[in-house]
């Protein structure tokens, strides 16, 4: 939109995938004289703001200065060599696929760094809180930016021990068996996956993943391509999660603190689907052929259990928890997701790209209010929030019940708003899959992907009734509404979810390039 | 009759290249200077010892230097210049130099265990111990000869039996010296019953002569020859601490004091596996279809167990961390052995080396960085369990990031970058290899190392249970802690300085 320099895109790319490192190291170091503010643990969280908004502020910058008439179009591409000896380079980029995550990555991380410091989540001292957030933040750009299939491994691993540790110390119940269970199964993915890449990488000569992707899997035989797709289709799908790999993921979320569970639901699911959009589209499309009816198969199992664990967990008596509610809703969602992604045609693809970026707002969304509920009444059980007829949100604390009500249909993709065209274009795709995919399998696929939106907007439906509707007793307390530190963190998903919603062409707009070219055989 | 007898006195008389021996004999010499030394001094000056064998040790580090172009070799047939029993090419610079290293590493922590042991440790036979061993120790890569190759071995070996048992008095220590002479003693002894066979068959004993004649072996002694080739093996699985050659590794590292166990952690798995890649690369590579199986099953036995191993130790059991360094130690020896076994079935041997090199020296950098700080942590609290190390990050934050650090390069995880690199070579070595398999064992080691390791790390940073007494790290210490520390920092910045390796030929 404006011109800016390709030489300093470069550097701004690179700043975004380096900053938040260094700032990480400076949090730990004793604030400088002039930015003590009034406590150590204000100005660390202050820090966090500050360097957050600013790697905001770049990637609006690199969204700005990017040539949107060619999407497809790697930019700001950064090649130096950095490991010879593996054939490992320091290779950056950023298209229209890569550009909307990098984007909001930013934008969610700098909104928890926002909410944290006026509520900071309870647990030891906010200095390694500010620096392990800011880890993550590193790790999760650096896995949207780079183009090296190592490096993709590098930043990918990047994540964990932050987020273990994010579960761990400033989690709620259990953190300690989430925490775990969390590490162990992302590294069991991403050894296995780690196997895969190496594979790639030692059968076509060449981890670059723009080389490979031009290659288009031509130079790696099916043989290869199949276990390659495999090994690497594992790390991701449990990253994703993929359904049954899911089975760390509402244990995450429950334990989690409400930053934690908004990064790790909005932002570090996204790597998994991103990785089968950036490696395995277009670097192995014959394994990909091979694979896609399984993984579309899997992707509706996954929609459906998600659906029906919502729907158990919102039941009257089930003490559902309201966050593992929302994170088997996210195994359903990312189904729509994986679904969309193995038809292998530009419609799907783009419908999993977009299903990605609004399920990162809503979700986000959804896990900051639920948080926020939780401050104020001190449990997210359905149960005991409901009690017998309903919190009664509306009536207590309108903002929020509004906002939580806003949330709720979004999520359930009502026609609009952000959710609905990720859903939507993920079952068109399903209804027209790649020429050499069998299509009576994918039209079942989508008609039972169909039927699990039903399913989706009967327990998002239960739980707006449940938490917000209700009759208010006259004696209970009135809840704290919305506080502007709140509104100020959450209007950017709403405006956000609102304007996708709207103006899907803006989002479309940048990855339909992109995809096409990724399927028709790589990236210029 | 003197011109009559001058060639016949070349011919027979090898000429020595000084400068190409330089780094074991100096050290060596030291070790002898120390020993003399010792007699001549007063007691209160014994800590001067020290401080001599650590200047040695840095002295014979750096005459590595002009040796730098690796074109050097000395002891060679008179009659083919090609069969030399000392070589120092790359791969016995690099080996040196990380012999070297570890051992003067190990010499720092010494310094302050000799001085907290309060006479309690004879210093001068200490210190000439320490010297003797790691001057075997740096013969050893160097020795292109079965013989010279068996003698490195035991003067690497011998010393290190009396280090062990050093603790006059202690019970605990004598019995693991025990245990560990035995142990290796028979090893040795197979392995010369392996080499006999091989000099029976072959007729020589230079590693390159007998690459060239072992592949026409007469038919009849065929058998004894594959026989020779796997006895000779294992003395050198014992010292990698291969299973199940591994038994005494856990004992024999409590027994020990503590910069004893961190030298043989670091440099005596060096002595194996250097022994191992010139038996197998260079004299046998026509018998890949033997030891390649043979090494490859080895190393997923080693990690397996190791790894299992260190995961049963309970966190409040007397002297667990160094327990657990010593299984964790037998799960890494795993990792370097898996480059080695992809030797066999790999075009380019030497890349598959160079893996298990560039693995070798991440791996010595990081683990004695962590005994450094087990070292450390010893002083206050002399049972040494990992439920001492709770809280450290309170007591002493800088200790604690750099075992973090370390912990973390040994599982494999960032920050540990350096550590994540070096497993991306020995998979891909793998990997490259064909061994699939092996690999996948490999990942599901990886992932259990992972638990253990991410344990004690997490330790680190929850709220001390007691009351940490804030000590003051002495100098030698702090210069080990350092010394490891900017290696394993700037390896992890710029993973080229050993990763080159597994990309170069190395002979």
């Amino acid at each position: 939109m404006i011109d800016i320099n390709e030489s300093v895109m470069q550097v701004l790319l690179a700043f975004v995938v380096v900053g938040p490192l260094l700032g990480a190291v400076a949090a730990l170091l004793p604030a400088p004289p002039g930015l003590k503010g009034k406590s150590p643990e204000q100005a660390v969280l202050r820090h966090g703001v500050t360097v957050t908004g600013v790697i905001l502020i770049a990637a609006i910058v690199l969204a700005l200065g990017f040539d949107h008439d060619h999407p497809s179009k790697m930019q700001a591409t950064t090649d130096i060599s950095w490991i010879p000896a593996l054939d490992v380079r320091i290779h950056l980029g950023i298209d229209g696929i890569s550009l909307p995550l990098l984007v909001l990555t930013a934008l969610l991380t700098f909104l928890c760094a926002l909410y944290s410091y006026f509520k900071m989540p309870t647990g030891p001292s906010p200095k390694a809180f500010v620096a392990l957030i800011l880890v993550l933040e590193s790790g999760t750009l650096a896995t949207f930016a780079v183009l090296d299939l190592i490096l993709f491994f590098l930043a990918f691993e990047t994540v964990l021990i932050p987020m273990y540790f994010l579960i761990a110390r400033w989690g709620g119940a259990q953190r300690t068996r989430a925490a775990w269970k969390f590490i162990l199964f992302a590294l069991l993915g991403s050894v296995v996956m780690l196997l895969g890449l190496l594979l790639i990488g030692i059968k076509a000569g060449t981890f670059d993943m723009v080389a490979l992707a031009t290659d288009n899997g031509r130079s790696l035989t099916t043989s290869v391509q199949v276990i390659a797709v495999l090994a690497i289709g594992i790390g991701l799908a449990v990253k994703t999660p993929m359904w049954p790999l899911h089975s760390w993921l509402p244990d995450a979320h429950t334990a989690a603190p409400t930053v934690g569970s908004v990064l790790l639901a909005g932002v570090l699911l996204k790597m998994g689907t991103y990785g089968f959009v950036r490696i395995l589209l277009p670097i192995a499309p014959d394994g990909m052929h091979t694979f896609a009816p399984y993984l579309a198969a899997f992707a509706v199992v996954g929609i459906i259990y998600g659906s029906l664990a919502c729907l158990a967990l919102a039941r009257q008596g089930a003490k559902g928890d309201l966050k593992r509610l929302i994170a088997y809703s996210s195994v359903g969602h990312m189904g729509f997701v994986l679904l969309g992604i193995s038809t292998m045609t530009p419609t799907g693809v783009n419908g999993a790209l977009f299903a990605n970026i609004a399920h990162g707002l809503i979700t986000g969304l959804l896990f900051f209010l639920v948080g926020a509920l939780k401050d104020r009444t001190g449990t997210t059980d359905l149960d005991t929030l409901a009690e017998g007829t309903g919190a009664a949100l509306y009536g207590k604390a309108p903002r929020l019940g509004g906002l939580l009500a806003f949330a709720a249909v979004a999520s359930l993709g009502l026609p609009g708003l952000a959710g609905f065209w990720g859903e939507m274009l993920a079952l068109f795709g399903a209804f027209k899959p790649a020429a050499d995919l069998s299509r009576p399998a994918f039209l079942t696929f989508m008609a039972i992907a169909a039927f699990g939106t039903l399913l989706t907007a009967a327990y998002m439906l239960a739980v707006v009734r449940r938490v917000c509707m209700g009759a208010v007793a006259q004696e209970t307390p009135k809840l704290a509404d919305v506080q502007t530190y709140e509104f100020a963190a959450w209007t950017p998903l709403v405006a956000l979810t609102v304007a996708a919603g709207l103006w899907p062409k803006a989002l479309l707009g940048l990855t339909d390039p992109a995809v096409q070219q990724l399927l028709a055989g790589g990236t210029r | 009759m003197s011109a009559l007898a001058q060639p016949l006195a070349e011919s027979m008389v090898q000429s020595v290249d000084w400068l190409a021996i330089a780094p074991p004999t100096i050290t060596a010499v030291v070790g002898l200077v120390v020993l003399v030394a010792d007699l001549f001094l007063q007691e209160a000056r014994k800590a001067l010892l020290g401080w001599v064998s650590v200047a040695g040790l840095a002295a014979s580090a750096l005459m590595l230097l002009p040796l730098l172009d690796g074109d050097r070799a000395t002891f060679c047939l008179t009659g083919d210049a090609t069969a030399c029993s000392y070589t120092a090419d790359h791969f016995t610079l690099v080996i040196q130099f990380l012999v070297l290293g570890g051992a003067l590493v190990a010499a720092l922590l010494s310094i302050t265990t000799l001085k907290d042991a309060d006479k309690g440790l004879p210093e001068g036979e200490y210190w000439f111990l320490l010297l003797s061993s790691a001057a075997g120790a740096a013969l050893l890569p160097a020795s292109r000869d079965l013989a010279t190759l068996i003698v490195a071995l035991e003067v690497a070996s011998l010393p290190a039996f009396a280090l062990v048992g050093i603790r006059h008095g202690d019970k605990k220590s004598a019995e693991a010296a025990l245990k560990f002479f035995l142990s290796s003693v028979t090893a040795t002894a197979v392995s010369l019953m392996g080499v006999s066979f091989v000099y029976a068959t072959t007729g020589t004993l230079y590693l390159t002569q007998i690459a060239d004649r072992i592949q026409h072996v007469d038919g009849q002694f065929h058998t004894l020859a594959q026989t020779g080739v796997v006895l000779t093996l294992i003395g050198f699985a014992f010292k990698t601490a291969a299973v199940p050659f591994h038994f005494w590794v856990p004992d024999t590292y409590v027994g020990a004091p503590l910069p004893i166990a961190a030298y043989l952690s670091v440099v005596g798995k060096a002595v194996g596996f250097s022994g191992l890649i010139l038996v197998t690369v260079v004299a046998f590579p026509s018998y890949a279809d033997v030891w390649g199986p043979a090494l490859a099953a080895l190393a997923a036995l080693t990690m397996t167990v190791g790894n299992l191993g260190a995961l049963r130790q309970q966190a409040t059991r007397a002297y667990s961390a160094v327990r657990l360094l010593a299984w964790s130690s037998v799960g890494q020896a795993g990792y370097l052995l898996v480059p080695i076994a992809a030797a066999a079935y790999s075009k380019d041997a030497q890349k598959s080396i160079g893996s298990t090199v560039a693995y070798a020296l991440m791996y010595a950098a990081v683990n004695l960085g962590a005994f450094a700080v087990a070292a450390l942590v010893g002083r206050s609290r002399a049972l040494n369990r990992i439920s001492d190390y709770r809280g450290l990050y309170a007591s002493n934050p800088l200790a604690a990031l750099l075992l973090a650090f370390f912990l973390l390069c040994l599982a494999g995880l960032p920050p540990g970058v350096i550590g994540l690199f070096a497993k991306v070579t020995v998979f891909s070595a793998a990997v490259d290899a064909g061994l699939g398999w092996l690999a996948v064992v490999m990942a599901v080691n990886v992932v259990i190392a992972l638990f253990y390791y991410l344990q004690w790390t997490a330790l680190l940073f929850r709220v001390p249970e007691g009351e940490h007494d804030k000590h003051r790290v002495p100098a030698p210490l702090t210069a080990a802690l350092a010394l490891t520390g900017a290696l394993g920092i700037a390896l992890s910045g710029a993973p080229q300085l050993v990763l080159r390796f597994a990309d170069t030929g190395l002979f």
